[in-house]
């Protein structure tokens, strides 16, 4: 086993032990869980970054695949020997994303600890954090579609016990119960797209999928009967659907502002920088057999989140409501960068994004804080601590916790200088170059992106001027605010530190060159057939004869080879053109970015600090958009009548039917035999033995006749007799006569 | 080795050892008689561990009997000279494949554990533990028989102990359920009575003079006896059928029927929508140990039959058929799904649970492939497992508060900590989540029945969606929230309760990370099975093998 593998075992390991050690240790470990939790999980860290600098530092070293058997099927009839494997797929991304989960991992443990002090279920907090950790490294270094989805699975289970972590409360068990169903819904069209890439390969293993696809599709690969090349699309598009769930895109993006009611620590490391990316990795993991319809329904997907996402932000009151409305925004632009074919730079995204939104969330965590404390001071438990509007002027306060903040802000808004920008702009012109190229309603794609620009910066910079800035909305508060301990700054300062642009490559201006987008991440090759590709070719190029296309899948066929064969493939014509385009890009995508963000701070400015009023009368002038703005465009609302309330009328429907109809039929049968067996009953009775008792009764009447004969006196027989010579005389009489 | 250690006939009818002893001891002396019930269960698992051990995965059983393992066959009923009824032969014939030792294995545990749970029984406790013996041996009798006579025999025996445990011991309507579950099912053997008498009029067999390899002859003729015989093995060999009987031929209206009656008795079992409404009653009544074996064994007996039975018997119907029992499969698992979420008593959400899992069992068998079949058999262990474990858990519940109602708790998550944490894992074991080995045969048995049936298995995906949503929804009801006022005396689990349920939550977590053990144990036989349905059904399309 290569070296590299071993050690991220032992960097997946890591976590799962700590969960094990503390969650049958709690009462003994009470609150020293961490004593256990952070080293290993500084361990676990410094591991992935020996692995992440090896790999990315390694030329020509593209993939590391390691499998072992797990469950043999045997020889299968009519197949041949089935197994499903263990595998690992250790490539740069998969090792950039062991550093980033974790790294941030790491840095919420430390937060925690002042977060989370005087919790009374300490020790149980820590365990769960490692095995949401231990999860997440799973989907990360998974090297098939089984293995992911069951990581994918235990992630969702994780995020689930975190989120109800106060459970007393009627927020967090309503909350994680719905995140748990709605992560399900997409699940499910998740698996089925599973099945249905089985169902044709019979293999799970992502090398082995692109080579079969790469090779051809197979006549026989159909779903409910379409044809190969839609069966493709489909199946791409219901992997799309875990995707979805898991990084809460539209339509199913309702669970994640619902899940701010875990700690929030917990909405850092989960609910912003990693498990809700997880979608973004998947995608970008099975790009290569996203067909150009797929494409382009992600790429519109992920822009209508985006903006739809941005809208209800911006009305948002609660400090944590705003970064997930931010964080569900964001997601769509990595999203839509993978659908409009730049998947390198969504992958950067996720990354930067990784590193300010965790830096946000610990900072709104490290706010909230200190408001708790100030309320409890004054003694005051009515105010909501997590209000922006009851906040303001708590930058002279605390200012770790404002600096840090303000530079994730200007990660955020993508202003020069920070990581943001850059991946922010690659971006805009991978959004740019397919909307131009594959035209129609993608047109509207980096239009949007640039929309979302404004509003992102609208929002972050209303919520840095209303939390940080101008006059405090309660004095009293203010006063007592103070900054927190050591254990909550310090991994704010480290996750600002990485905001920076410059671990990203030497040019603040441009990501094109730097390392992380030249050396260390490449957009994959497609696999798909040229046929479904997206219909636009480089200038001057020449299409191969189509006579390849849809083979029937045969002996014909061999199994991919052995090796990181998929991962070397050049890039498709289509991609080509794609990525000719973003180039020409860059610069106008830099200024319209730049412009758009400078725009949203020049509106916050105004409406937030230099005329309030304004963004009062406004709020007036447009009350319902405001009020369906705060509320989620009322999808909640809509969802509860439409899902919720008509799954449990039918639930109800259907037990009425087996209590009343189906057991009633059967409660009538049984009536039915009962009355049967009284009918034979009373037919017995009445019927049967009247027959027999009428018999018996007749004999017993003819006897009676016949014993009044027999008197026992003589002249009575004497009497007889005489009669009896008498007739019988007569009859002889009239008989001799006759003849 | 085998041949001397006659462990199948050990470990069905030790239990009558047990009874005995039982009947010995004085009736005050209740820790004597759970002792011997539990010392008896103990040494069947015991038992059951060694044939687990010595059971050899590559050997295919199914219709070879020489590839079954502690085979047991001696001769028990012959009769020559009956006229029309011919000469008949019923051999005692025990032996196990792929397809029944995890059944075996299933038993013992669930016996086991069902003995601990049976401490709890207050009321003439002494005829309780001989019924709950005779009905062990009634069941691992029924995995165990190759002789379809002495199944059928084993099938009936487990019927009776089973009526008087729901009708004596049970709950308030004990009478009912009882009477229902008994009618119920004697209705499904009746059918299976009949085919059995057509079959054994289909076969016929030479016999060997025992101890040579001389064929019985006629006296008379000197020309070879022939002699009818109830051998499922027998019965499996299309060709062996003899000519112009009811059930030769294919495809026969005859067969049809053939296979209605046998499925029949088995769908009752199961049970399979709409033939189910006797199980949430006898649930609902029955004592928690009864419950558990109920689930536990008892409906495996139903898809066991049919695997074994149906199938074997009756392959080119099965297949003809089987659109209808993935359609079956899916009903069973959404509408089972949907009439738990609509409980408000804990056990009968249980039950219906049971219900809507075992129509994964149906839907796998319905995809006739290897994968699909796979993962019915493995659901058959997986979910015997996880639902003794949730009936177990109802019976804590139970025998604290003497409710069952949902709606009456809340906040037992602080207040009974353990409990709530073997809950949790039954829960997330039965929705399906990973590392729980419920979520891997359901997922074998999609990948089957996704190959054959995709829109029924597309459509099933809602029950994953729907258990997800009910098993949460109790969650949050019985656990989350503050404890009420009545509740906040109640005590965690017991030692005695942990002893029965650790180890299936051990079982289930093991088995979910590490499925080798008990999934190479049948893949050999499932194999087996998939080949010989498919090439022993002649009328229908080849195209249903992948």
């Amino acid at each position: 086993m290569d070296q590299l593998i071993l050690l991220s075992l032992v960097a997946l390991g890591l976590p799962l032990l700590v969960f094990l050690l503390v969650i049958f240790n709690q009462r003994a470990l009470a609150d020293r869980a961490h004593l256990i939790a952070l080293p290993a999980m500084a361990f676990s860290s410094a591991l992935a970054c020996y692995v992440a600098w090896i790999k990315v530092r390694t030329p020509g070293l593209l993939a590391i695949e390691w499998s072992a058997d797990w469950i043999r099927f045997g020889n299968v009839p009519g197949l041949g020997p089935l197994v499903i494997r263990h595998s690992i797929l250790l490539d740069n991304m998969t090792a950039i994303l062991l550093v980033v989960v974790t790294g941030v991992s790491l840095l919420v443990h430390v937060f925690s600890i002042g977060y989370m002090r005087k919790d009374t279920r300490y020790a149980r907090y820590f365990a769960f954090l490692g095995l949401f950790t231990f999860a997440m490294l799973g989907v990360v270094l998974a090297g098939n579609l089984f293995q992911l989805y069951m990581f994918w699975e235990l992630v969702g289970f994780s995020s689930y016990s975190l989120i109800a972590h106060w459970y007393e409360r009627h927020g967090p068990q309503y909350a994680s119960k719905k995140a748990f169903i709605v992560n399900r819904i997409g699940d499910a069209f998740f698996f089925i797209g599973i099945l249905l890439l089985f169902s044709e390969f019979r293999t799970f293993e992502f090398r082995e999928i692109f080579g079969y696809i790469e090779q051809g599709l197979p006549l026989s690969f159909s779903m409910l009967g379409l044809a190969p090349e839609t069966t493709l699309t489909i199946a791409g598009l219901l992997i799309f659907c875990g995707a979805v769930a898991k990084s809460a895109q539209f339509p199913l993006h309702v669970w994640l502002p619902d899940a701010m009611e875990g700690p929030t620590p917990v909405s850092a490391l989960i609910h912003a920088a990693t498990m809700v990316a997880a979608g973004v990795y998947l995608m970008a993991r099975l790009f290569p057999i996203l067909t150009g319809n797929a494409m382009l329904i992600v790429a519109l997907t992920g822009a209508f989140t985006s903006v739809l996402a941005a809208t209800i932000a911006i009305t948002q009151r609660d400090i944590k409501r705003v970064l997930a409305y931010s964080t569900v925004s964001q997601l769509g632009l990595m999203i839509m960068s993978i659908g409009s074919g730049a998947v390198a730079a969504g992958f950067f995204h996720l990354v930067t994004h990784a590193v300010f939104k965790a830096c946000l969330f610990l900072g709104a965590g490290s706010v909230i804080h200190a408001m708790h404390r100030a309320l409890h001071d004054l003694h005051d438990h009515e105010t909501d601590a997590q209000d922006i509007h009851n906040m303001g002027g708590l930058f002279r306060r605390m200012p770790v916790t404002g600096w840090t903040y303000l530079v994730a802000t200007l990660a955020i808004t993508g202003l020069p200088l920070t990581a943001g920008f850059l991946s922010k702009d690659e971006i805009l012109a991978g959004s740019m170059a397919y909307g131009g190229l594959q035209q129609g309603i993608a047109l509207a794609i980096p239009w949007i992106g640039l929309a979302v620009t404004l509003l992102t910066a609208l929002y972050m910079w209303r919520q840095v001027f209303l939390v940080f800035f101008g006059n405090p909305a309660r004095p009293a508060v203010q006063e007592k605010i103070r900054e927190s301990p050591y254990v909550m700054t310090v991994p704010l300062v480290a996750l600002a530190v990485f905001c920076v642009w410059f671990w990203f490559g030497r040019n603040p201006l441009s990501a094109e060159h730097g390392w992380f987008l030249s050396k260390w991440v490449k957009t994959p090759a497609s696999v798909v057939p040229p046929q479904t590709a997206p219909p636009f070719r480089p200038a001057g190029y020449v299409p191969p004869p189509q006579e390849f296309a849809s083979q029937p899948f045969g002996a014909a066929i061999t199994p991919p080879q052995e090796g990181a064969h998929v991962w070397e493939l050049p890039p498709m014509p289509h991609q080509v053109a794609l990525e000719r385009a973003r180039v020409a890009n860059t610069g106008m995508a830099e200024g319209a970015a730049l412009g758009s963000a400078l725009a949203g701070f020049l509106f916050a400015f105004v409406l937030f600090v230099w005329r309030p009023s304004w963004s009062a009368s406004l709020r007036r002038a447009f009350r319902p958009f405001y009020n369906a703005s705060q509320r989620g465009w009322y999808l909640d609302a809509i969802y509860d009548f439409i899902v919720v309330d008509t799954v449990m009328l039918t639930a109800r429907v259907t037990a009425w039917f087996d209590r009343r109809i189906l057991d009633g039929f059967v409660n009538l049968a049984a009536r039915a035999t009962v009355l049967l067996a009284h009918i034979t009953g009373w037919f017995d009775k009445y019927v049967i033995d009247g027959i027999v008792t009428l018999t018996g009764a007749t004999v017993q009447f003819l006897g009676l006749m016949a014993r009044s004969v027999q008197t026992g006196r003589v002249q009575t027989y004497l009497a007889w007799v005489v009669a009896a010579v008498v007739v019988a005389l007569v009859v002889l009489r009239f008989a001799l006569f006759h003849s | 080795m085998i041949a001397e250690f006659r462990v199948l006939t050990f470990i069905t009818f030790f239990p009558l050892v047990g009874m005995l002893a039982t009947a010995f001891v004085p009736r005050q002396q209740v820790r004597w008689i759970r002792a011997i019930t539990v010392g008896v269960t103990l040494v069947q698992l015991a038992l059951a561990i060694y044939i687990w051990a010595n059971f050899n995965g590559s050997l295919a059983g199914i219709n070879d009997p020489k590839s079954f393992q502690f085979v047991e066959r001696l001769p028990w009923i012959r009769l020559s000279g009956l006229g029309v009824f011919g000469n008949l032969t019923i051999d005692y014939f025990m032996g196990l494949d792929g397809l029944s030792v995890t059944m075996v294995l299933l038993t013992a545990i669930i016996a086991a554990v069902g003995a601990i749970a049976s401490f709890s029984i207050q009321r003439n406790i002494k005829g309780y533990f001989l019924m709950y013996l005779l009905l062990d041996i009634g069941i691992m009798g029924t995995f165990c028989a190759l002789d379809f006579f002495l199944f059928y025999i084993f099938w009936e025996l487990m019927l009776l102990p089973m009526y008087f445990l729901i009708g004596i011991w049970g709950g308030a309507r004990r009478e009912y359920a009882a009477m229902k579950f008994f009618l119920y099912t004697l209705l499904g053997s009746i059918f299976m009575l009949l085919v059995m008498i057509g079959l054994y009029f289909s076969n016929e067999v030479m016999l060997l003079i025992p101890g040579t390899h001389e064929v019985l002859r006629n006296p008379m003729t000197h020309r070879p006896e022939l002699y009818h015989t109830f051998s499922m093995l027998r019965m499996m060999d299309p060709r062996a059928f003899v000519a112009g009987s009811i059930f030769s031929g294919a495809g026969t209206a005859w067969r049809y029927a053939g296979f209605f009656g046998l499925f029949f008795a088995f769908a009752v079992k199961i049970p399979m929508v709409p033939f189910h409404t006797w199980l949430p009653d006898a649930h609902v009544e029955a004592p928690t140990a009864i419950s558990v074996i109920l689930a536990g064994v008892l409906l495996k007996m139903g898809a066991y039959g049919i695997l074994r039975l149906s199938l074997g018997i009756f392959p080119e119907i099965a297949v003809a058929l089987s659109w209808y029992m993935a359609m079956f499969g899916f009903i069973n698992i959404v509408y089972g799904a949907l009439c738990a979420m609509a409980q408000s008593d804990f056990k009968r959400l249980i039950a219906y649970s049971s219900i809507s899992h075992m129509g994964y069992v149906l839907l796998g068998i319905a995809s006739l492939n290897a994968q699909g079949m796979l993962g019915a058999v493995f659901q058959m262990f997986n979910h015997g497992i996880v639902t003794a474990m949730l009936f177990l858990l109802v019976g804590v519940l139970y025998d604290r508060t003497q409710t069952r109602g949902v709606l009456e708790f809340g906040g037992l998550a602080n207040q009974m900590p353990r409990y709530f944490a073997l809950v949790v894992i039954a829960f997330f074991a039965a929705l399906g989540l990973p590392a729980f080995s419920m979520f891997l045969s359901e997922a074998f048995v999609f990948l089957g029945s996704f190959q054959t049936w995709q829109t029924w298995t597309i459509a099933s995906a809602v029950g994953m969606i729907l258990t997800a949503a009910y098993f949460l929804l109790t969650l949050q009801r019985m656990f989350f929230g503050t404890v009420p006022e009545r509740w906040n005396q109640l005590t965690d689990v017991t030692p005695r309760e942990l002893v029965s349920l650790v180890p299936l939550a051990a079982i289930v977590i093991a088995v979910g990370i590490y499925p080798g053990p008990i999934v190479d144990l049948m893949t050999t036989s499932v194999n087996a099975l998939v080949s010989i349905v498919h090439t022993n059904a002649p009328l229908t399309k080849a195209a249903l093998l992948p």
